[in-house]
């Protein structure tokens, strides 16, 4: 088979994996202010993805890392043409992720309460957006003979492309409180429930009319499957949670999330970045690597994403067991000003 | 002016046809991968170095079951994973800059340059952060060998982090495995041999010389915080400070100061070899970085020149130099004849305009000041720390404490200088092998280089405008933040009591059962 066809493939892998991984990371910072209503509850949810968030970060970097060495020409357009989405994104994963580490290092109330308007504002801002981008994607953008994305920053806010950042919100909203009704326990884990079983119906409908929308304007009839997968996972997921089988509500939402990147995949395929004016469509071929490259990339995914696979399951499962405020130990920070004077020598 | 003064025409590229960028994107573009990179490398030297110190650290402890080790873990571990979290976030922006302001250099290089950064993700990123996670987390789930194994893990995959990004780097400075070839309207290189891209001199020079100047940066942050606490402790005239300062820092600070002097040594040693390969791979960063105007046999080292900042040869006046240094510093012999920047001009413009430039007559010196200057400062401002490590070593030598405020305060000179030494080796990197992005390599590959001016992004210059000052407002914000968390954590000190918190210690088993109600030993 085509190397560069493979790459394809491992590229829509790299992005399920983020997108599963830090879907609920996303889902959990963004629920940080609507689920804990106390610092201890709030500890509590940070402190669900506080062992892994940044290992599932890592999925981004190697999507884009493999992005450049297998499809430079994607790389170069598509973070060149969509500058300030991508700017926004990279400003948020910045904040948050400092917001994270930082929040229990100082013990103070004022302190925490700026940490977790960076971790909402970090989460919110990249759910919406990485659907906006995807959804341009599948739409079609406007490229020139030169593959340089000329269509201008209000472009992207197309219709179709907002409905897109609205069901990645919900898909990663209800991803988050499905994760956090496994992991939490006591009257989170309820509120989490509770909050799941209506946003699996917010989601089925927003899902819903972007894949039909997608699907009667921009794609190809296998990608249908996609979408009946998806809708059955979303209902999936609602009725698991209803039963109070967290384990495979989550499993459902994970689906859902698959199933939607196949769908984008799909359709994009066999360009992986639709022009407006086909001519001037990015397509697999004309954006690949050399055979080389791509041989040499695909021995070392092969040997290592399995290993990466591995290790992270293992962290899952070191990390299985679920928290409550019973778990919260007292903070460790330091206040602010040290107790005592220091005199400086 | 701006200070990249290698000025361009930017009417024809060699690779493709014009697109609508100007001299503003080129400037813009430039100031913002310089900020936010040498702002991500203030981050990373210490990361790099720190961790395995804390991971010996834990393995003395370990090992020795004595409580002072586990007290400079749990100290220096902190610090580690404050400055950690800054390596990471802005390690983020590294990751897709050359797509968002580098596009067209990204177009050109991406067959290979992509690959060792996509390595590095898949086999170093991954590691460290999970590990890391495991490390924090996991004091009372893991048994405690394989959490000791946790942040050596984390140790080695930061280094073997920096091996892939410098393989990237130095196939930039000096390209190999590789091959101009055409595909469909536009030229690229391509790769032919991955293993030529790992091997690659100016990689197997500058991977040791970035991972010691890494180990001398911990060495001394290590340093300088423990004689700090010492004299402060032996100042306080309490014994049982003074107890505290003969058992937890004065070995913490040893042990500091001999990582200090032995990378140290490694440094100037890989340092000597780095200037020897760029005589030959960039001669005119080299001629730029000595002030050698003129082709000069046996050629002198420049202690001081000063030039009028035109980047011209006409106004560098050479003040005091060493007689011979420079041609040693290039081959080992005094006398030998080594080209100045005149003559190599010369040579690029005869070598290089057509196909290169376009034609156009541009300048291929760099900045003749910063070069010369960040040569010179990443040495001298080095140079605070060896001194450091001599003294901490002699002034507690055979059981001594010391209260000598003159070693802390030496410290704390030395503390940031080294944080500039690294910058300025960048700095002097990266502006010496101006106006190339990717440098022609006289020696091996020859017809694979692209001048900077051709690789920034056609786009607007209010984008990139933008994102510059969005990125120095929150990256201005957050060193405030990171400054002041780690000092907050340094005057804290080490903590007075530990407590072995491992499974096989405390009796849980590994992960824990589902009904153990009893508190994390570590959360957020
Ligand atoms: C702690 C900081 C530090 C210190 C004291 C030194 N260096 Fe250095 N140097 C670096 C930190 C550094 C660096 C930041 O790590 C660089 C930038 C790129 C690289 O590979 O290492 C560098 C680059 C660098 C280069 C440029 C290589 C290139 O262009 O690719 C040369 C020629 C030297 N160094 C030579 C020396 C010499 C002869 C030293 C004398 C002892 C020395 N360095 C001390
Ligand atoms: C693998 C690592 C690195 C790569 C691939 C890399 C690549 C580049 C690229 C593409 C540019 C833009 C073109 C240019 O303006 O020169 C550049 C410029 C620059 N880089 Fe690096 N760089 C790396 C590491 C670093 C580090 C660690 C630093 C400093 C801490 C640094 C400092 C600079 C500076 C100061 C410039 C601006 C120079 C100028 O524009 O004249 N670089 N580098
Ligand atoms: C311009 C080129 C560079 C890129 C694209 C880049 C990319 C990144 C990324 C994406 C991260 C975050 C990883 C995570 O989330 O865990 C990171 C962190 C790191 N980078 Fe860079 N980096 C660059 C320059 C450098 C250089 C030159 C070095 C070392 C010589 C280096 C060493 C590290 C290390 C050790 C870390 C680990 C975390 C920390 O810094 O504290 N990077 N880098």
């Amino acid at each position: 088979m085509d190397l560069a066809i493979v790459w394809f493939v491992l590229i829509a892998v790299l992005w399920t994996g983020y997108l599963v991984l830090e879907g609920f990371d996303f889902g959990v910072g963004m629920l940080v202010p609507i689920l804990g209503r106390n610092d201890k509850e709030r500890r509590v949810l940070i402190n669900t993805i506080g062992p892994v968030w940044d290992g599932n970060e890592v999925w981004l970097l190697t999507a884009g890392g493999a992005t450049f060495a297998a499809f430079p020409e994607w790389y170069a357009t598509l973070f060149s043409g969509f500058y300030l989405p991508l700017l926004l994104i990279l400003l948020a994963l910045i904040v948050r992720g400092v917001c994270f580490e930082y929040r229990g290092k100082i013990k103070d109330p004022g302190w925490a309460a700026w940490c977790d308007r960076g971790i909402i504002a970090g989460s919110w801002i990249p759910a919406i957006l990485w659907g906006v981008a995807f959804a341009n994607l599948v739409r079609g953008v406007e490229l020139d003979a030169n593959h340089t994305y000329v269509g201008g920053f209000w472009a992207l806010l197309n219709p179709f492309a907002l409905l897109g950042g609205v069901v990645t919100l919900l898909l990663f909203l209800l991803h988050g409180s499905v994760f956090l009704a496994l992991k939490t326990d006591g009257e989170l884990r309820a509120r989490a429930n509770t909050l799941a079983g209506r946003l699996a119906v917010a989601a089925i409908v927003a899902a819903g009319a972007w894949a039909v929308w997608a699907q009667l304007a921009f794609s190809v009839p296998w990608t249908w499957a996609a979408v009946v997968v998806a809708a059955g996972a979303l209902i999936g997921v609602w009725l698991a949670n209803a039963k109070g089988r967290e384990g495979w509500a989550f499993l459902f939402s994970a689906v859902a999330i698959v199933a939607a990147v196949v769908l984008i995949f799909g359709s994009m395929y066999p360009d992986v970045m639709p022009a407006f004016n086909p001519e001037n469509s990015l397509t697999i071929s004309n954006a690949s690597s050399s055979d080389y490259t791509l041989k040499i990339m695909t021995w070392v995914a092969v040997a290592l994403t399995p290993v990466v696979l591995i290790y992270q399951g293992w962290t899952y499962w070191v990390f299985r067991k679920r928290i409550s405020t019973a778990h919260i130990p007292e903070p460790i920070g330091l206040s602010m000003k040290p107790e005592g004077s220091v005199t400086h020598v | 002016m701006s200070p990249f003064s290698a000025s361009l025409p930017v009417t024809s590229t060699r690779n493709r046809a014009p697109r609508r960028f100007g001299v503003d994107v080129l400037d813009l573009a430039r100031w913002q991968f310089a900020i936010v990179t040498v702002y991500h490398f203030i981050f990373v030297p210490l990361t790099i170095g720190l961790a395995p110190l804390v991971a010996i650290m834990q393995t003395a402890w370990v090992r020795t079951g004595n409580d002072r080790w586990l007290k400079l873990t749990k100290f220096f571990g902190k610090l580690l994973l404050i400055n950690f979290a800054l390596g990471v976030v802005t390690g983020i922006v590294q990751e897709f800059q050359f797509g968002m302001t580098w596009s067209e250099y990204s177009r050109f290089v991406g067959d290979v340059f992509g690959a060792p950064l996509a390595m590095e993700a898949l086999a170093a990123f991954f590691i460290e952060s999970t590990f890391l996670g495991l490390w924090i987390f996991g004091w009372d789930k893991l048994p405690k060998k394989l959490h000791l194994a946790m942040i050596w893990l984390v140790a080695i995959a930061v280094n073997l982090s920096a091996f892939f990004i410098l393989a990237a780097n130095s196939w930039m400075q000096h390209p190999v495995g590789t091959t101009i070839a055409q595909r469909g309207d536009t030229t690229r290189a391509e790769m032919t041999s991955i293993g030529d891209v790992l091997t690659n001199s100016t990689l197997w020079a500058a991977f040791p010389h970035t991972v010691t100047a890494a180990f001398v940066t911990a060495g001394t942050f290590v340093t300088a915080i423990c004689a700090w606490w010492m004299v402060r402790l032996m100042r306080s005239g309490k014994a049982a400070d003074a107890t505290i300062a003969r058992d937890v820092y004065r070995p913490g600070l040893r042990f500091g100061a001999i990582v200090i002097l032995i990378a140290g040594v490694g440094l100037a040693l890989t340092g000597d070899v780095q200037a020897k390969l760029m005589f030959q791979q960039q001669p005119m960063k080299m001629a730029s970085a000595e002030a050698l105007c003129e082709t000069e046999n046996g050629a002198a080292f420049s202690i001081l020149s000063i030039g009028d900042l035109n980047n011209d040869c006409e106004g560098v006046t050479r003040v005091l130099s060493l007689p011979g240094l420079t041609s040693f510093l290039a081959d080992g012999t005094f006398d030998s004849t080594i080209k100045g920047v005149n003559d190599l001009q010369a040579d690029y413009t005869a070598k290089y305009t057509d196909s290169a430039a376009g034609g156009e007559q541009i300048s291929y010196i760099p900045n003749l000041a910063l070069t010369y200057w960040s040569f010179r400062l990443m040495i001298g401002l080095g140079a605070g720390s060896a001194l450091l490590g001599v003294a901490a070593l002699w002034m507690t030598r055979k059981g001594r404490v010391t209260d000598s405020i003159l070693l802390s305060r030496l410290g704390l000179v030395a503390l940031p200088m080294i944080f500039v030494a690294s910058s300025f080796g960048w700095i002097f990197t990266e502006i010496g092998r101006q106006p190339w992005v990717v440098a022609p390599n006289p020696t091996g590959v020859d017809g694979v280089w692209l001048l900077t001016a051709r690789g920034v992004s056609p786009i607007a210059p209010g984008l990139v405008l933008t994102s510059m000052i969005a990125f120095t407002i929150v990256y201005s914000v957050l060193a405030v933040v990171w400054y002041r968390l780690m000092h907050r954590y340094t005057i804290e000190g080490a903590p007075l009591q530990v407590e072995d918190v491992s499974p096989e210690r405390i009796g849980g088993t590994p992960g824990g059962a589902e009904s153990d109600d009893s508190p994390l030993s570590f959360a957020y």
